[in-house]
């Protein structure tokens, strides 16, 4: 456990990120000059920390595998972004969105972490504001705010449906100002392959640039990665077709520690798969469920003419209806969180009562509002996504209810970091989803945005000079080193390896069948047998893979399907540790639901005496079983409870 | 959402191994597609089916497939983003085409723009323009309150609306002198609607254009074509505004 | 100043200054013409042209009149060849019908008919009144050009020219279509509430110059 020093402060909950600041070292503007970043990655927390690293006066180069770095997949977040500013003076503080967010995160997240996001959360909003996102406003000119995910506050910012595309745009435009300073040097299209460690020390990346297929070293002092989460893992996911856990893997492989993969979010509101031939899953804004509401037919035999498509949602009469989260949780009703909804949806459909052809949906009804608030307030509050959602499935949802399924969407676990947000590496940190810190087991609605720029605004550029005031003697990197050498040798080997096997079987191929067993058995819920075997069918696909892909096309060009197939080579590797992990976890908390560990109800059912800890996995070398490090969570402001919704 | 199945569809699609090699037309069949599916996914499925036959599958652009990155960038049957308005290539749905149809797909065209590898294109003229000039120059820390400065309702909507701009370059391809007035007009508008922005919206809207201008795009003569190719509607009003910025401030000199 | 005029935003400021020029010259010009309808005689539309002939202000306008058809038509070319330059490998197949105008997008030809018929306009018309007078009569005690007898002479006797005014007429419509609100919008006098009025004004100047222009050989045709 040597390694898991999680330096946190000591002193007060609310003392200690400004005592932590003053105590921590701080690098002088003429050393900034001579000190290198890497920062991979380009979404809100990539994209803030170069701006705001190359505002200090650092040296930064930004990679990302898109065409341009505002492509980065926080572009598609809708809902939007909390803050604890309690301009609605409803009582919120601080100590209020710390407090939901340990809460919402079934108490699996550190205290001082969380509480320092909710601390900087204001700090995060006039910043926006500044660099112009077109937050709602009300007409007095003050900003405006939406309640969000069962909070009991309003402290949600938003630009209508598009937050995170302009908050990203936001970040984006401070780094473009910083590259037309020459003090970011942009590198798009780029794919990090391999982190570069010399004497213990990040020292650098290898990266492949995807146009070429050239293999380049790139050196620094220390190495940031943002490369988000691990969500397509599933295949079917509302991630970016592109969003991989190979970056952060590969941290993983040169020491960096990998905390509570199987902490996964499953987004109850997404377009139901259609299809074989279905790529990706589109999300439908959480709000919907303020106004919606979720059933599936009472009878059997009506659902299962549905499924025939011999009857239409309107042919049902209400009496026939079970609003199945209104009648499990009566308080909360559809607004239940993320994953009590996402379960609820599972069980139904599971037991017969799905609405579409697959059995593999239920309505999200908009009726009742109509009735209540007529079409045009509905129409104003989600015309956008209506509109979206007819032209995906060409159905009108003001006349037909809506089909909804879960998917997933969103990796609360993620490289182990330290107070500091550097990894088990020194000098290697990992911000926003790519690191574990913030949401516990299970995250709130709008505080995915928060966290990046959190990190990558106002914690990471302090955090970085503590470790970066010990490197202002050393030269910059040389990328003929004998690490670097071995690093891209090993680089080129694997893609050889990988485009020579020359199988039969498509990347895809491979992919889908990876999805289906995590969807099947490391999903919404889990089972140790399930788990067991799981494990089992994932490393027999994993050597079928190495032995059975075909990729075609050139090593020297541009390859799409070279590149799925090194991320689909890692995703193997990182679905295994996940439903290792989920083994491990022989409780039901947050995303992450245990058969084993439920009530009589079918309810989740934490266990804070064995399990209140953070589960850091190590590696051990290729083919070994990877070591269990915990690291334990204290609480010290906060009584844990069992979650209630009922 | 009675999907049918299209049996037979001939795509007529633009191949080109690298910028410095010549490309040319290629034809292929596909067969069985589901009207459910997307445009993408159909090609995701004639791809596996290239593979198969060994034969090096079409590289297109594409990423988050919801419409929002602004990464798919396909001409479809002589428009961008092909035959539906106010969406991008992934939302295109294949119940947008008929039975036994040839699909003619080409990369954007533009000298701005060049193709890198079949229908994928080089965009990063977008990104020049925007380092020219395209933000705000404040530094993280020091800025005042979020309310400090009220922004009248309308002025945050019209900044919004011009905002929305996903940097997909339909624009560019719809437009008949390949210009890129429209996404530049965005953020000039964007920008110059908020209190915050108007500071420098003089230096802004000059350097913006002369780098548009350096980077090879046309100029604009109106035609419209970009708003209602735009995934996001964007109105060319906005252009009419970018030219009264750069009007005013090149009068202003 | 000089950056300006090579942006390109500044050359199609250009376009649009000289157009606003142009088109308020063809508001006078129509205006003048319409009195050959209103007097058989002719007498009215000779003390009106005489007026236009002799009058300062428009001789001083007139020169620069020149200058601004030079320019609008030079620099049509050189954003036109510009344009074109942007895009070096045209599409396979195209549908631009779907998003803009048919007028919109070949002003440059709608142009270059325009300035066809306007060489045999010059021809027909102006070079005679001004370099070659054959038949002059007294106003008043004044003497001037017959200008009503040549235009009505012209009119009467062909058939032929009478359609190619006709079709030159309609084409500067079509031209002004797109041109009167584009230079509105060009010089940033535009914007969402405007958009469409401007568009609809643009409609209705083109419509009311197309058949002005229209009506004075169809009246000396069918009329007399």
């Amino acid at each position: 456990m040597s390694n898991l020093n999680s330096k946190i402060p000591e002193g007060p909950l609310a003392e200690k990120w400004s005592r932590h600041k003053s105590a921590i070292k701080v690098v002088s503007p003429a050393n900034k000059r001579k000190l290198e970043v890497i920062v991979v990655g380009t979404g809100l927390g990539g994209a803030s920390a170069a701006a705001s690293l190359a505002e200090l006066g650092y040296n930064v180069k930004a990679f990302c595998y898109q065409d341009s770095p505002r492509r980065a997949h926080s572009i598609a977040a809708q809902g939007g972004i909390n803050a604890a500013k309690n301009y609605q003076n409803d009582n919120d503080s601080v100590f209020r969105l710390f407090y939901d967010t340990i809460k919402g995160g079934d108490y699996r997240a550190r205290e001082a972490n969380v509480y320092r996001l909710a601390e900087v959360s204001p700090n995060i909003i006039d910043q926006c504001v500044a660099q112009g996102v077109p937050f709602g406003r009300e007409y007095g000119g003050t900003l405006a705010n939406r309640s969000f995910g069962g909070v009991l506050v309003s402290r949600t910012f938003y630009a209508r449906g598009q937050t995170g595309q302009q908050l990203l745009i936001g970040a984006y435009q401070a780094m473009n100002r910083q590259i037309a300073k020459g003090a970011v040097e942009i590198y798009s299209r780029h794919e990090m392959l391999d982190v570069v460690i010399i004497d213990g020390k990040a020292r650098g990346i290898i990266a492949r640039d995807l146009i070429t297929g050239e293999i380049k070293r790139f050196g620094a002092h220390a190495v940031v990665v943002a490369t988000g989460g691990y969500g397509n893992v599933f295949f079917l996911s509302t991630n970016a077709m592109g969003s991989n856990g190979s970056a952060a893997w590969q941290c993983y492989k040169k020491g960096a520690f990998m905390a509570n993969p199987c902490y996964v979010q499953i987004h109850p509101t997404c377009i139901p798969v259609h299809g074989d031939q279905q790529s990706k899953l589109t999300l439908m804004s959480e709000s919907l469920r303020n106004d919606g509401r979720v059933w599936v037919p009472k009878k059997k035999e009506d659902a299962e003419k549905l499924q025939r498509g011999e009857i239409k949602a309107n042919d049902i009469p209400d009496e026939d209806r079970d609003f199945y989260l209104e009648r499990r949780y009566p308080s909360y009703g559809n607004l239940v969180p993320r994953d009590v909804a996402s379960r609820a949806a599972k069980e139904r459909c599971d037991a017969g009562y799905g609405v579409n052809s697959e059995g593999k949906a239920v309505f999200l009804d908009f009726k009742y509002s109509i009735e209540r608030l007529g079409k045009d307030v509905i129409e104003a509050r989600y015309g956008n996504l209506f509109q979206m959602y007819e032209k995906i499935t060409d159905v009108d949802p003001y006349k037909e209810p809506m089909m909804i399924y879960p998917a997933i969407h969103y990796s609360m676990g993620g490289t182990w970091v330290d107070y500091n947000l550097m990894t088990t590496v020194k000098g290697l940190y990992s911000i926003g989803e790519a690191n574990f810190s913030d949401h516990g087991a299970n995250r709130l609605g709008a505080s995915a945005l928060m966290q990046g720029l959190a990190d990558g605004y106002f914690i990471l550029p302090y955090t970085i000079g503590d470790y970066l005031a010990d490197e202002i003697m050393t030269p910059k990197t040389d990328t003929s080193a004998p690490e670097f050498k071995e690093a891209e040798k090993s680089v080129k080997e694997r893609i050889e390896k990988l485009y020579n096997i020359k199988g039969s079987k498509t990347v895809d191929y491979f992919h889908k069948k990876l999805g289906q067993i995590m969807w099947d058995h490391v999903g919404m819920s889990r089972n140790a047998e399930g788990l067991k075997e799981a494990i089992k069918m994932i490393r027999k696909l994993r050597e079928d893979f190495w032995k059975d892909v075909k990729v075609p096309g050139e090593m020297d060009n541009l390859n799409p399907e070279l590149e799925k197939a090194g991320r689909v080579a890692d995703f193997f590797d990182i679905g295994e540790l996940m439903a290792m992990d989920a083994l491990d976890r022989n409780e039901s908390c947050g995303g992450h639901f245990r058969e084993e560990s439920a009530t009589d109800e079918g309810e989740a059912k934490r266990n804070d005496e064995k399990f209140t800890y953070v589960s850091c996995w190590e590696y051990q070398g290729e083919g070994k079983e990877p070591k269990l490090n915990k690291e334990e969570l204290v609480f010290e402001n906060v009584k844990l409870t069992q979650r209630s919704y009922k | 959402m009675a999907d049918k199945i299209l049996k037979k569809l001939n795509i007529k699609v633009w191949r080109q191994n690298r910028a410095s090699e010549k490309g040319k037309f290629e034809t292929y069949t596909i067969e069985n597609i589901s009207t459910g599916s997307s445009f993408l996914e159909m090609l995701d499925i004639l791809n596996n089916d290239l593979i198969e036959k060994g034969i090096d599958p079409i590289a297109f652009d594409h990423d988050c497939r919801e419409g929002i990155c602004g990464t798919c960038s396909l001409y479809i049957n002589g428009r961008p983003h092909g035959p539906d308005t106010e969406i991008t290539t992934c939302q295109l749905h294949m119940r947008k085409f008929k039975e036994g149809e040839t699909i003619v797909i080409e990369p954007w065209r533009a000298k701005a723009f060049p193709v890198v590898k079949d229908l994928v294109v080089n965009r990063t003229a977008f990104d020049k323009i925007l380092q020219a000039g395209g933000f705000i120059s404040v530094n993280t820390g020091g800025v005042p309150d979020g309310n400090a400065i009220p922004v009248g309702y309308d002025d945050a909507e019209e900044a919004m609306d011009a905002a929305a701009c996903i940097g997909c370059g339909a624009c560019v391809a719809a437009c008949k002198n390949s210009s890129a007035m429209l996404f530049v007009a965005a953020k000039v508008s964007h920008l110059a609607k908020l209190p915050q922005g108007k500071v420098e919206a003089k230096r802004r809207a000059r350097n913006m254009i002369a780098k548009m201008d350096e980077l090879g795009f046309g100029g604009c003569t109106n035609t419209g074509a970009c708003e209602v190719e735009c995934p996001k509607s964007i109105s060319i009003s906005n252009i009419s505004r970018l030219n009264r910025e750069y009007l005013v401030a090149r009068f202003s000199e | 100043m000089s950056k300006f005029l090579t942006a390109s935003i500044g050359k199609k400021f250009i376009m649009s200054i000289t157009g606003i020029f142009l088109m308020m010259f063809i508001l006078v010009h129509l205006t003048i013409n319409l009195l050959l309808i209103f007097d058989d005689t002719g007498e009215l539309f000779n003390k009106g042209a005489h007026f236009m002939a002799t009058n300062p202000v428009i001789k001083i306008v007139e020169p620069l009149l020149g200058l601004g058809f030079m320019i609008h038509i030079l620099w049509s070319f050189v954003i036109s060849y510009q344009n074109w330059r942007a895009r070096p490998i045209r599409y396979a197949k195209s549908n631009p019908g779907e998003s803009s105008t048919w007028a919109s997008r070949n002003m440059l030809i709608l142009g270059a008919l325009v300035l066809v018929f306007l060489v045999t306009h010059i021809i027909n018309f102006f070079w005679i009144i001004k370099f070659a007078p054959d038949s002059m009569e007294s106003i008043n005690g004044t003497n001037m050009e017959n200008t009503y007898k040549l235009v009505s002479e012209l009119f009467i006797e062909s058939i032929p020219y009478c359609i190619v005014y006709i079709i030159g007429a309609i084409l500067l419509g079509l031209h002004l279509t797109h041109g009167f609100w584009s230079a509105f919008q060009t010089l940033g006098l535009n914007n969402k509430n405007w958009m469409k009025r401007l568009e609809w004004i643009a409609k209705i100047y083109a419509v009311i110059v197309a058949v002005g222009f229209s009506v004075i050989p169809l009246y000396f045709m069918l009329v007399k």
